[in-house]
């Protein structure tokens, strides 16, 4: 832990990046924007797993592990996400959500 | 002294490129403050002491995710396009639902007395890291590292067979 520095700053500094990306994530139109607020979201997420693990069980390994899994599902996510983003932009020559309105291949 | 400013420059770069990623109106921008963003979490996990996740948040999302995005920014829009934003009254009842969630768990968490446990400092290295990341015992992770090695599979297969070109069913 570090030293005069409480574990709620860690929380307060999460919180504020949690919605932040929520902020993100309603106000954006552009798919690829909306993907990254998601990033903001996990991210926050991930300095929770990790502030606890440190200053509450430091002597244990679970926050190490959820933030490794949320990284990895971060990743696949990531990458399934811009396929499906280039294939919208492939049929409908835009990624703005007003514009892809038909779920129709 | 010297972690306390650092701590606290740490967090005010997460927050104010936070902020930046999500109101500026250039695409390419946001995935550069994003990647800010990324970098300076890095730095916490390293103030934390907890070296092996920092280079894992640097290697994996700062090094791999941001490209991936920037890539695609780049395959699907023109630099000089500007992001269309949602109208004023949207962004301003976004704005205020999530000030609201914010002071809700804001309150929460401040009124809650969290017992840091003190005793303990132990030096962590990568060895106890990978040796419980296969271990298959009581604090052995063995079933998620497969579970997610099989989800990467999967996501990568998918992803190179949603974004394939298909040139029959054009014509």
């Amino acid at each position: 832990m570090i030293q005069n520095i409480p574990l709620s700053y860690f929380l307060v500094i999460s919180t504020f990046m949690f919605f932040i990306g929520i902020y993100g994530f309603l106000t954006r139109r552009n798919l690829i924007t909306m993907l990254m607020s998601i990033e903001l979201i996990l991210n926050s997420v991930n300095i929770n797993f990790v502030a606890f693990n440190r200053y509450l069980y430091p002597q244990q390994l679970q926050g190490h592990f959820f933030m490794l899994i949320v990284i990895a599902v971060a990743a696949a996510e990531a990458a399934v996400a811009i396929a499906i983003i280039i294939n919208i932009y492939r049929n409908f020559k835009s990624i703005d959500v007003e514009n892809v309105d038909e779920m129709k291949y | 002294m010297v972690n306390e400013v650092m701590f606290y420059l740490l967090g005010a770069m997460i927050l104010t490129f936070s902020v930046l990623t999500v109101t500026t109106r250039r695409i390419l921008r946001a995935a550069v403050y994003l990647l800010f963003v990324l970098i300076s979490t890095a730095g916490l996990y390293f103030m934390l002491s907890y070296n092996f996740l920092a280079a894992v948040q640097l290697t994996v999302y700062a090094g791999g995710i941001v490209v991936l995005i920037i890539f695609s920014i780049l395959l699907t829009s023109h630099l000089s396009e500007r992001a269309v934003m949602a109208p004023l009254k949207q962004s301003l009842l976004s704005a205020l639902a999530t000030l609201a969630g914010a002071t809700l768990t804001l309150m929460t968490i401040l009124r809650f007395a969290f017992v840091p446990n003190a005793g303990v400092d132990p030096q962590l290295n990568i060895t106890d890291v990978g040796n419980s990341l296969v271990s298959y015992n009581r604090d052995g992770y063995a079933l998620p590292f497969e579970v997610i090695s099989v989800l990467l599979l999967a996501s990568m297969i998918g992803a190179i067979v949603v974004a394939k070109k298909e040139r029959k069913l054009k014509e």
